[in-house]
This record gives structure tokens, C-alpha cells and sequence, in this order.
């Protein structure tokens, strides 16, 4: 394609994402209770109200502690397994992968309901630590793959090169593969991060009545009317996202994280 | 490295955590569900264990058949667009020098970030008649009087393929980045033009991963679950909704288990399909 066409076709394509975008952030700058486009008495009223009204500060604290901490939890699971299946060649290493990644390729209602029997069954129905749980069970696809891609990367002689040099295995993974996979790991932590925050329907099978997160929060909202609250939750969450995948390019090869070869 | 089996106990310990957490939270619920789905349901939202299908022959109903069609038609509709965008944008994408990715790639993950709830709120206001899109024709003086566009097929078939575009490009980004620049050089040195060139060489070479990417978006649409409830009408509701549905407000959680194990197997068979593509392609290097 030649350049100006090539050009015009990605800018179009880059409007149609970015329209709804900016249109929910107009309406969030509206001084009223109203959603209109162009806002009307501009004003920041709202931003101040997710972290003033009592219900959207809850939320917001939900969303948070179960991002944190199921993050943290997926890679706890995810990092062992993908040590392990690079490490050593075995059959049931390559089945816990298989299953590590299933979550996420079938339709997330279907893992979502199975949380929800699991749940009931154990009693723990509704309970903040079981959307962390699931959370981190349904998202642990995420750091398995990126870690994976990670420890593929490592050239495996300069690992021989510490084991001849008498390096026993903890002294490798110590001294070799953690400083080298953790620009990895810092970026599989963010996104599952973010996509906690912005996961709906397993939190919601989880623990949806007594566990309110921002997209449940939302979600109950809209049937009741709009407010512009919910665009300033919209805004926050794309710059937040735009903040920690930017962060991860700047620091990191992003291309190659998402599958580019190393360097042209 | 010198062995390649772990020995001993020791060896094993860090594999046997995953492995515990992955079969008790995602292996011991699926199983639960199976039972579930086989189960007896009793009136008052409660049910019994034991072993009938009745809950499968409800497929039978026009009910069923008519949500899943549905499901079926709308998922392939978007994908086959999104598809159809997204790949001549990721070409496109991959065609810039490393640095000027970067950014694309940033807007694209935050989209992909993005929660259903969110865009289908987004999209509910830039479609609504106070914020929308019809006033800007209003203003151009296209139509008289503001008019809302949601709920509505339209709508429903837009936010899908806004929540599956991020997705698809994402899939497509690995194989099309390593794609060889010379083959469309060669094309080009040999006097094809840039559109020839990429419908006639481009698009065939790599209609593997295009297969393959089609077939994923469209599982993934199958999985919306709340753009059908704030984009669509009841009739346009998806099986996803009709599980939660059934599990959260009809309190018939065997039905919803019956219609979920149905969604597994249905998915299955279409990433199953995905892999036998991928599989042929590594065949034929």
C-alpha cells in the first residue's frame, strides 16, 4: 500500500477505537447530572466523586485489593510452572501448561459458573478471597505465556557456562534466570493487573452481591441511569492501562514481548 | 544443562504448588459443574445430586436453539469484520519501523484492557441520542431530531467488534511481524502493486494464521456477556447471557451447568480445529 493511503487507513482505524473513548470522556467533564456531548458546565465534580461518595470508594478499594493481591498470586502459580516445564522435559509438566492456559481460551462464563458451584460447594461463596482465587486461577494464563517467552529467550549457553563453572542449580536460577526474566515477570504482574480491575463476569459469579468491584459497581449502576461517574471511571481505567503498558515499553521491548522477533 | 527429567523429590517440589492450585481451583470446579449438569432440579432453585439428562434434552427447545443460532450468527458476523479490519491493520502495523509500533501497541493493549462493562457504556453513550453520534448529523444537517441507535442489532454487532479488533491484532501481531520482508519485495520488484500485492501474496501465505485467528475472535465473541444485555434487546441475548441468566436469576444452576458444558464443548471443537490448521501449516514447512 503506499504510505498516504496506508496512513489513512490506520488513522481511521485509530478514530473508530479511540470515538467512544473520547465521547465517554466529555460526558464525564459534565457539571450536571446529565450525560451530554459537548459537556456543559465543565467541571472535575465527578472525578472528585469516586473518591468522596462513600459506594464508588468502596468499589474502587475492592477492585484495587483483589488486583493487587491476585496478581501476585498468579504469578506465584505461574512462575514455578513455566520454570519447570523449561527446565526439565516431562509429560504431565506440558499437561499443567495445557491446563494453565485453558482458562482463558474458553468462553470466561464457563469458568465463571464452574467458581461459582466451587465456591458454593466449599462454602466460601462470597467472600472477597475467593475472587482473589479465581482471579488469579482464571488470569494465571497470562504470566505463564509471558514468562514462558521469557525463559525462552535465555541462551541456554551461558546457563552451561555457570554450571561449568560449578553453579549448582540454585545458585543459576539465583544469579542467571531471575535478573533475566524479570523484566517478564514485572510485565506479566501489570497485566494481570489491569485486566483484574476491568473483569466482570467471574467476580460477579464469585461474590457479585457482597463483593462490589468498579465493573460490577458499574454495571449495577446503568440500570438505575447514567452518571457521568462511570465515564471518569472509564477515563481513569484506559490512562491507567495506557500508564502501565507505557511504562512496560519504555522499559522493556514490547514488540518482542508480544511476539516479534528479537531485533530487526 | 545436563538432565532433563527432574530426580527426586526435591527436584519436583516447585512443579507440585502450580499443579495443586490448578487442579483444586480450575480442574475440581469443572467437575463440579459436570455433576451439576447432571443433576436433578428441585423447585426452590435447589437441586439433588443424581443422574439424568433431562437438563440436556432442554436443547431440544426452540428456546435453546434460538439463543444459540443467535450466538452462532452474530460471533462469526463480527469476527468475519473484525477480521477483515484488523488484518490489513496489523500488516500495516507491522510494516513501521520498531519505535512508531510502540504506540500503537500501547492504545491497542489499553483497548484490549478495557472491561465489557466499559464499552458497552462507551458505546451506549456514542450511540444514545443526548451524547451520540446523530447529533453530530443533526449538525451537518443530515437528519432533523437526534435519535437513539441502541438497543439494537447494529449496535450490538458494533461493540463486538470493538472489544474483539484490540484481541485479533494481538493474535495476528507474532505472525505477521515475522513474516519475511522480502516476499513482498520480491512481489513488488516484479511489478505488482501494493494492493496486488497483498491480496495476492500476503493474504495467501499467511491464510493459516488468518484461519486460526478467525476461528479464536470468533470463540471469543461467544464469550460477550455484557454487551448483548447493554446493546441489545432480550432477543438478542447470547448463550453467555442465558447461562449467567439462568444460573444467578432462574437459581437453575443444572440447566446452566448442562448449557455450560454444551459452550465447552462446542469451543473445544473449534480451537481443536484451530490446531489441526496450525498443524498442517507446520506439516507443510
Amino acid at each position: 500500500m503506499t504510505r498516504s493511503l496506508r496512513n489513512l487507513f490506520m488513522g481511521l482505524v485509530v478514530l473508530f477505537m479511540a470515538l467512544p473513548l473520547v465521547v465517554v470522556a466529555g460526558v464525564s467533564l459534565n457539571g450536571g447530572q446529565q450525560l451530554l456531548f459537548p459537556p456543559r458546565n465543565p467541571s472535575l465534580r465527578w472525578y472528585a466523586e469516586l473518591f468522596i461518595a462513600q459506594d464508588w470508594l468502596n468499589a474502587l478499594t475492592n477492585s484495587l485489593i483483589i488486583a493487587i493481591s491476585s496478581a501476585a498470586l498468579a504469578l506465584a502459580i505461574a512462575f514455578p510452572l513455566a520454570w519447570f516445564v523449561w527446565r526439565y522435559r516431562t509429560g504431565y509438566g506440558r499437561l499443567l501448561y495445557g491446563l494453565g492456559i485453558a482458562p482463558f481460551t474458553l468462553p470466561p462464563v464457563i469458568t465463571a459458573l464452574g467458581f461459582l458451584v466451587f465456591w458454593t460447594a466449599a462454602g466460601w461463596h462470597g467472600s472477597i478471597v475467593a475472587t482473589i482465587v479465581s482471579h488469579a486461577v482464571f488470569l494465571v494464563t497470562l504470566p505463564l505465556v509471558t514468562i514462558s517467552l521469557g525463559l525462552a529467550a535465555i541462551d541456554r549457553q551461558v546457563i552451561e557456562a555457570a554450571t561449568t563453572m560449578g553453579a549448582d542449580e540454585a545458585t543459576v536460577f539465583r544469579t542467571v534466570v531471575l535478573p533475566l526474566v524479570r523484566p517478564y515477570l514485572i510485565s506479566s504482574y501489570a497485566f494481570v493487573f489491569v485486566l483484574s480491575l476491568n473483569e466482570y463476569i467471574v467476580a460477579y459469579m464469585v461474590a457479585g452481591f457482597t463483593v462490589e468491584t468498579l465493573p460490577i459497581k458499574i454495571f449495577n449502576s446503568l440500570r438505575y441511569g447514567y452518571t457521568p461517574v462511570m465515564g471518569v471511571v472509564a477515563v481513569v481505567f484506559v490512562l491507567l492501562a495506557a500508564l502501565i503498558f507505557g511504562l512496560i515499553a519504555r522499559f522493556g521491548d514490547l514488540p518482542k514481548l508480544l511476539g516479534a522477533w528479537s531485533k530487526e | 544443562m545436563s538432565d532433563l527429567r527432574p530426580r527426586g523429590l526435591p527436584a519436583r517440589l516447585p512443579v507440585l504448588w502450580p499443579a495443586a492450585m490448578l487442579l483444586l481451583f480450575f480442574v475440581v470446579p469443572f467437575g463440579i459443574m459436570l455433576a451439576v449438569s447432571f443433576s436433578h432440579q428441585v423447585e426452590g432453585g435447589f437441586y439433588e445430586p443424581g443422574f439424568e439428562l433431562a437438563n440436556y434434552a432442554r436443547f431440544l427447545d426452540p428456546f435453546f436453539g434460538r439463543a444459540l443460532l443467535f450466538s452462532f450468527w452474530i460471533s462469526v458476523l463480527a469476527a468475519a469484520i473484525v477480521i477483515a479490519v484488523a488484518f490489513p491493520f496489523t500488516y500495516c502495523l507491522t510494516r513501521l519501523r520498531r519505535r512508531a509500533q510502540v504506540p500503537f501497541l500501547v492504545f491497542v493493549l489499553a483497548v484490549l484492557s478495557l472491561s465489557e462493562v466499559i464499552i458497552g457504556f462507551a458505546w451506549s453513550t456514542l450511540l444514545s441520542r443526548t451524547a451520540g453520534l446523530s447529533n453530530l448529523l443533526v449538525w451537518i444537517g443530515l437528519i432533523p431530531r437526534a435519535q437513539a441507535w441502541t438497543p439494537s442489532f447494529g449496535a450490538l454487532l458494533m461493540g463486538l467488534c470493538y472489544l474483539g479488533f484490540p484481541y485479533t491484532v494481538l493474535i495476528l501481531y507474532p505472525a505477521l511481524s515475522r513474516l519475511d520482508p522480502e516476499i513482498p519485495e520480491a512481489s513488488r520488484t516484479l511489478g505488482a502493486s501494493p494492493l496486488r500485492t497483498f491480496f495476492l501474496v500476503i493474504v495467501p501465505v499467511l491464510r493459516a494464521p488468518l484461519l486460526g485467528a478467525l476461528i479464536m475472535v470468533f470463540v471469543f465473541n461467544l464469550g460477550a456477556y455484557l454487551l448483548p444485555q447493554v446493546l441489545g434487546r432480550p432477543q438478542h441475548w447470547t448463550l453467555s447471557v442465558h447461562i449467567t441468566d439462568q444460573a444467578v436469576f432462574q437459581s437453575n444452576l443444572p440447566f446452566a451447568a448442562a448449557m455450560a458444558i454444551f459452550l465447552v464443548l462446542f469451543s473445544l471443537a473449534f480451537i481443536g480445529l484451530t490446531m489441526v490448521l496450525g498443524g498442517q501449516r507446520e506439516a507443510a514447512r
